[in-house]
């Protein structure tokens, strides 16, 4: 049944089987493949001596050339530890003031800092430090906690309402939704703040009713809120308690959000870096969220 | 499952099963209450289920590429969720991977494979019960799947989303897709089975043991859909991987090897260049994709001696991989001239090209240097659509335009017009998606490993991201050309079953009886 013939076009003689009408030709395989499979066993036998490769029962053949990547990672993780101490040491022991006159260092600085930002950081307080609701601005020149760099360099370190046992505490209590102040009183206090913020906000239009009410919510400010956010209300960096004469807000300052912050309270959150981040990176960060703002304390 | 489900999305899953199976058998007592095929009609081969399987694999294909299209936006307008959960990247990509992979390449396997088993054994399918069973029961399986991932159901394992039960039932129907095709070729009338046949054997038996193995799972409850693996750590990695890569090789590459052995001399009639590179090919690319897996875990904690058995056995691949690019590519020789005016024979051309280079990409991002610059970026995505878009999707393509015409018994397709500018929008959406990937890729790559003098990094991760915006802009558009060019092929498919005339000498289907020749594609 199965009878060869020769193929008119390349003149290999076919194999004599047929499939509904597909044929084979019996060419010899080219000796251009031939040579490249003996090439590549050729390469994979040589990758085998030299190289960790064939299982033997619990252990493994080692390779001649003694390559181990765990060894290898270790060895250039330490190479790059004593290539970087050289500048990490000096950041960690010097104050601020020192560093920022040491031109080589702040160099290292202002090189290591955007990256180290946009890692770690800019997933909440925006890529330039925008901030954005709930996630404080960091390109302006208002601090929650102060714009000393120690007072920085120490939120980074413990967080702020976070799990370390030295975190900063900030909270903003629940008038409303704990019964201290009536609903009448917080908007009459939302009128009075609004008042003293420099936020323009059209609905303060002035009535002898608003006046009023502004009147009220400034007892009930000196009351219940002068004690953190201080009379004059522009803040207390001991507690974290935010400026209200600017405008600025971190939750809104529209009637609204300030009604429902005065009704249930806010308390952000800040994660402690101090396990995440060296000290040599809290520094480096340090001088660079004081740099975002372009005026400020600027390394 | 619908009722007693613990959670909604397996009460949900339960509903779907309850309602395709409902479908299912209103259709069956449908087929039954029709007459019983004729001794004279069993003569005949067997294929409507091949009708059937080309159309589901044209509406997985519109809706894979569509939701393909819709992800490669997201990652450059991330705002294009809606904000709804189902359309986040997370649920809607395996719903791209499955939907391309398993329900357009799949079903495209399944009816090819129905169609060039019985062609080259010269027999019918042994029954008409189960070749519907395998075909609408992996489709039932897709269905599950790809509304799982919608629901949030996944076991996060890639290209292995479907959780267990959907699991277990694919296990049921490829089994029977198994047995049909040994039964099949039991039933030849043809002394030697050919080539194609045993890639397709190769490609079915080889995914039950992948798909069994990395599926080994135990529920949390049978009346829930959350299981988890029985493999844990390095070894759940490994054996992901292994079955990751086997799937590539196995059902990205082998079934549809089988199907280039058959449709490309078909088409180009010219015999196969060499049936000893079909041997040495077939037993190289069985043999040593097996160990290659590997190469998805370098620099991990994967011990380095599996790594290196993973970089060898890679670039021994190559060979073989060539060896049936090359056998594929030479047997045009003596055709060239149908490849210059026949579109759909340059599909299949094509194909075999884009095959030896995304092989050779393949087996050099399996060295450990390069793929220390390569893995985790954009790269291995622009190589994976090297091999899906250039070679599995261009061999689909110029497949069912030589198939439609056959089983269906038109004269042509019905518009040649069509499918030569689906050529080019396919060639030149694949050209700008892998340039795209491949700038991409190397860019993300270059700048992860940027370091300042000081041993910093000089890049932070959201500037690489960053960077990637005008390239994934380009990768949707060079999908959408992708996709626009399958809806042609779906609405050219469709004109062609309706509105081209029957051909004037086959009027009825090819019999398969000893005496008389197969004719239908024959003469086509």
């Amino acid at each position: 049944m199965s009878v060869s013939e020769r193929d008119k076009y390349s003149g290999h003689m076919t194999t004599g089987h047929e499939w509904n009408g597909i044929k084979e030709l019996n060419t010899p395989v080219p000796k251009i493949l031939i040579a490249c499979l003996s090439a590549a066993f050729l390469f994979a036998i040589g990758y085998w001596v030299l190289m960790p490769a064939w299982p033997l029962g619990d252990t493994f053949t080692k390779g001649t050339l003694g390559f181990d990547q765990r060894k290898h990672l270790a060895q250039q993780m330490i190479e790059s530890d004593n290539n970087q101490t050289r500048w990490t040491d000096p950041i960690e022991q010097l104050d601020f003031d020192a560093i920022r006159d040491n031109p080589q260092l702040m160099a290292i600085v202002r090189e290591s800092g955007p990256a180290l930002f946009e890692d770690n950081c800019a997933m909440c307080h925006g890529n330039n430090g925008d901030g954005g609701k709930y996630f404080p601005k960091l390109n302006d020149t208002s601090w929650l906690w102060g714009a000393d760099p120690n007072a920085i360099l120490e939120t980074l370190a413990v967080g702020i309402n976070s799990a370390h046992p030295d975190t900063r505490i900030a909270l903003m209590p629940a008038f409303g939704s704990s019964g201290v102040l009536s609903a009448e009183t917080i908007d009459s206090l939302v009128l009075y703040i609004q008042s003293i913020s420099t936020t323009e906000t059209s609905s303060t239009t002035e009535t002898t009713t608003t006046a009023e009410n502004i009147n009220a919510g400034q007892a009930a400010y000196s009351m219940y809120c002068a004690g953190c956010h201080a009379q004059d209300g522009s803040g207390n960096i001991e507690v974290g308690a935010p400026n209200l004469t600017d405008d600025y807000w971190i939750y809104g300052g529209d009637s609204v959000a300030l009604t429902a912050t005065l009704t249930d309270g806010r308390s952000g959150h800040m994660p402690a870096w101090e396990s995440r981040l060296s000290l040599s990176e809290r520094k480096i960060l340090t001088f660079y969220v004081l740099s975002l703002n372009g005026v400020g304390d600027n390394p | 499952m619908a009722l007693a489900g613990h959670d909604i999305g397996f009460q949900l899953q339960g509903a779907v099963i309850v309602t395709a199976a409902l479908v299912t058998l209103g259709a069956l007592f449908s087929i039954r209450s029709q007459p019983e095929a004729t001794a004279e009609e069993l003569t005949y081969y067997y294929d409507a289920p091949i009708k059937a399987g080309i159309y589901l694999s044209l509406i997985w294909a519109m809706l894979g590429m569509f939701v393909g299209v819709w992800v490669a936006l997201l990652l450059a307008y991330p705002e294009l969720t809606f904000d709804y959960a189902w359309a986040s990247l997370g649920r809607l990509r395996p719903v791209h991977t499955s939907g391309v992979i398993f329900g357009f390449g799949g079903n495209a396997l399944i009816a090819t494979s129905f169609h060039v088993v019985q062609r080259t054994s010269r027999t019918r399918l042994p029954d008409q019960l189960s070749p519907w069973f395998v075909l609408l029961g992996f489709n039932l399986f897709c269905l599950v799947a790809a509304t799982g991932y919608l629901l949030g159901i996944t076991q996060s394992k890639e290209y292995a989303e479907p959780e267990w039960y959907a699991d277990i039932w694919l296990v049921i129907v490829w089994v029977t897709y198994l047995v049909l095709y040994l039964r099949t070729l039991a039933r030849r009338q043809e002394p030697h089975i050919y080539v194609a046949n045993w890639y397709y054997l190769a490609f079915i038996l080889v995914v039950a043991v992948l798909h069994i193995i990395n599926n080994l799972a135990v529920p949390v409850s049978f009346l829930g859909s959350k299981s988890y693996s029985l493999f844990s750590g390095v070894q759940d990695a490994m054996t992901q991987w292994w079955y990751g890569h086997n799937a590539v090789a196995f059902f990205l590459t082998s079934g549809f090897l089988g199907m280039l052995y058959y449709y490309l001399p078909k088409r180009a009639e010219r015999p196969i260049y060499s049936y000893r590179m079909s041997i040495i090919s077939f037993w190289g690319i069985t043999f040593m994709y097996m160990w290659a897996g590997s190469h998805h875990l370098h620099y991990t904690a994967l011990p380095q001696w599996v790594q290196t058995l993973g970089v060898t056995f890679s670039v021994m691949l190559l060979v073989p991989s060539w060896g049936s690019a090359g056998n594929a590519l030479m047997t045009l020789n003596g055709a060239w001239h149908r490849v210059r005016d026949d579109a759909t024979l340059r599909f299949m051309m094509v194909a075999a090209v884009f095959y030896g280079i995304s092989t050779f990409e393949g087996s050099f991002m399996a060295i450990r240097p390069v793929n220390s610059l390569s893995h985790y970026t954009d790269w291995t995505i622009g190589h994976v659509h090297a091999g899906v878009l250039g070679w599995v999707a261009f061999i689909v393509f110029g497949t069912f335009y030589s198939l439609v015409p056959w089983i269906w018994h038109r004269e042509r397709m019905y518009s040649l017009i069509l499918i030569e500018v689906h050529f080019w929008l396919a060639i030149a959406g694949t050209i700008i998606y892998l340039i795209a990937m491949w700038n991409a890729g190397i860019t993300q790559g270059i700048m992860w490993r940027t370091y300042n003098e000081s041993g910093t990094l000089t890049y932070s991760f959201l500037e690489s991201f960053v960077a990637m915006h005008p390239y994934y802009v380009a990768r949707a558009f060079g999908g959408f050309l992708f996709l626009v060019g399958a809806a042609l092929a779906f609405y050219n498919i469709v004109m062609t079953v309706r509105h081209v005339p029957l051909a004037r000498n086959v009027t009825n289907d090819a019999s398969v009886g000893p005496l008389s020749v197969p004719t239908g594609e024959a003469t086509a």
